[in-house]
């Protein structure tokens, strides 16, 4: 039975622990990378995908066709449309409710729309207060869509050549 | 002087309230800034721990986050203390002053300075000892009384921790009792007086002092020794059930047990109040300065080693305060006994 010397100096000179406190030791001393958040910002992805938005063409005519492929592949169930026929015999949505705490923001809604009308925006600093401000109607979605089309259309041009 | 002024302005009640009214003074004026202290150390804990991670830590509250203690007690404050429908009421709200009124009272044999001494006893290190051991009765009572599997854990492991390392520490004790001849923690800091740092019992001393201060950390629950909250296994331990005031106290305790350990290490092994050179810039520094920066300075590893190292495995602790520290204690006590009695460096084991 030998004793390893060696190994009995290292375990006592408590060498390994020494090491480890250099190394936060200095760190201590390092250059912060905190980002101070509300006043900066890191950049964002057009790819980002954030609060839904029910876009519209340019002549104004909701975008929305009602084929409920969205409501279909959402993995969350989080989308609930009702559709009806409008007077001029298009299939519109009467009812098209997004339930934000349902929502994963997987975006598989934005990539089943055949006419891009539901899409998430890059809008990611928003809140609610009360239980049932976590459901978005039909025409909060398109308010959100009318508010930031310029932005939404701006990610999707940018991202456009990857897709 | 301030004493006279105090029993002229309460001339006019009997003289047992006097001395009660003059002794609660000197309580609060201890206790006062000791809490402040707390406070700051938490402050200081965060903001530590995020400089060794690169992050800034907590900088919105006041300048450079410097009220940000006072938001959370505020915070603390106003949060609801929820009582579990089936743990012991009593003992639920009993357990975070058992744990803290040690925390706090061991401070009143601390001696600050020469004369800044709450209560100067004979056996302070003994009373000190004693008092410590006696902040696990707050842990076990708190696991137990909370009827959770995960306090009651974390309870169990805190006090199988605290009964080893307690052990540990009192060996390293036994070596400062031996160089100092004394129980008295003035005493022992006047012994360590002469030629300024090399005269402290941190050399003769020097394992004692290393195994004093890993004790000192198990014994506080603190990281790389924290199983007892182990916040990975078993939730937070032994305070998962508390919340709003009652967790606070556990903090304020956790905290005040720390601040504790490193002013007796700075009394015990490094001091005191003494200046580190007994020459003319350092001597015009007040005790009582050198006393705060010494145990700000120890304070400091307590946070440089949760920063940095991972907590141990129950068994490894047990393993390191049983087959370790305490056979290191009991060599260096003879080394201790034989340097001083059979040996021509008697002097520099005294």
């Amino acid at each position: 039975m030998g004793i390893d010397f060696k190994q009995l100096y290292k375990t006592f000179s408590l060498k390994e622990l020494r090491k480890g406190l250099g190394v936060t030791g200095r760190r201590f001393f390092n250059k912060k990378i905190t980002v101070m958040y509300p006043e900066e910002k890191t950049p964002k992805s057009p790819r980002f995908r954030g609060l839904h938005a029910l876009r519209r063409y340019a002549n104004g005519e909701e975008r929305c066709i009602a084929c409920k492929l969205c409501e279909a592949v959402c993995p969350a169930l989080a989308i609930t449309i009702d559709s009806e026929e409008r007077e001029d015999g298009q299939r519109r949505t009467t009812r098209y409710d997004i339930d934000l705490f349902k929502c994963i923001y997987c975006g598989f809604c934005e990539e089943a729309c055949p006419v891009d009308s539901i899409v998430l925006t890059d809008i990611h600093e928003f809140h609610m207060e009360k239980n049932d401000e976590r459901l978005i109607d039909k025409q909060g979605l398109l308010d959100i869509g009318d508010k930031y089309e310029q932005q939404i259309a701006e990610a999707r041009r940018q991202d456009a050549p990857y897709r | 002087m301030i004493r006279d002024f105090i029993f002229f302005l309460t001339g006019w009640l009997p003289e047992s309230i006097q001395i009660a009214i003059w002794v609660m003074i000197k309580i609060v004026a201890i206790m006062l800034p000791l809490i402040l202290c707390v406070a700051y150390f938490t402050l200081a804990e965060r903001k530590v721990i995020g400089f060794m991670q690169l992050r800034v830590g907590p900088n919105r509250v006041g300048p450079r986050g410097l009220f940000q203690p006072f938001a959370d007690v505020g915070k603390l404050l106003m949060k609801e203390v929820i009582l579990p429908s089936k743990s012991n009421k009593f003992l639920f709200l009993l357990a975070p002053v058992l744990s803290l009124a040690p925390a706090l009272a061991a401070w009143a044999v601390l001696p600050f300075t020469d004369h800044l001494v709450l209560a100067d006893i004979d056996a302070s290190l003994l009373y000190v000892l004693a008092l410590t051991s006696m902040g696990v009765y707050g842990v076990i009572v708190a696991g137990w009384a909370s009827n959770s599997k995960y306090a009651f854990l974390g309870a169990m492991r805190s006090a199988a921790q605290i009964v080893a390392y307690e052990i540990a520490m009192g060996f390293a004790l036994v070596g400062v009792l031996m160089v100092a001849g004394s129980l008295n923690l003035r005493e022992i800091v006047l012994g360590q007086a002469g030629y300024g740092i090399g005269s402290w019992y941190l050399w003769p001393l020097f394992p004692l002092f290393i195994v004093y201060f890993i004790s000192g950390v198990a014994e506080t629950n603190r990281a790389p020794f924290d199983v007892a909250e182990g916040e990975s296994e078993i939730v937070a331990g032994f305070h998962v059930e508390y919340s709003g005031m009652a967790f606070a106290v556990f903090f304020l305790a956790e905290y005040a047990n720390m601040l504790l350990i490193a002013a007796l290490t700075v009394v015990l092994f490094l001091g005191g109040w003494l200046p580190p050179v007994e020459a003319a810039p350092f001597t015009w520094i007040p005790g009582l300065m050198w006393f705060g920066l010494k145990t700000s300075l120890v304070a400091f590893f307590f946070l440089w080693f949760r920063a940095t190292f991972p907590r141990y495995r129950y068994d490894q602790i047990m393993r390191l305060g049983w087959k370790v520290l305490i056979p290191v204690t009991l060599v260096w006590i003879f080394v201790i006994g034989i340097g001083k009695f059979y040996t021509p460096f008697a002097s520099f084991f005294s």
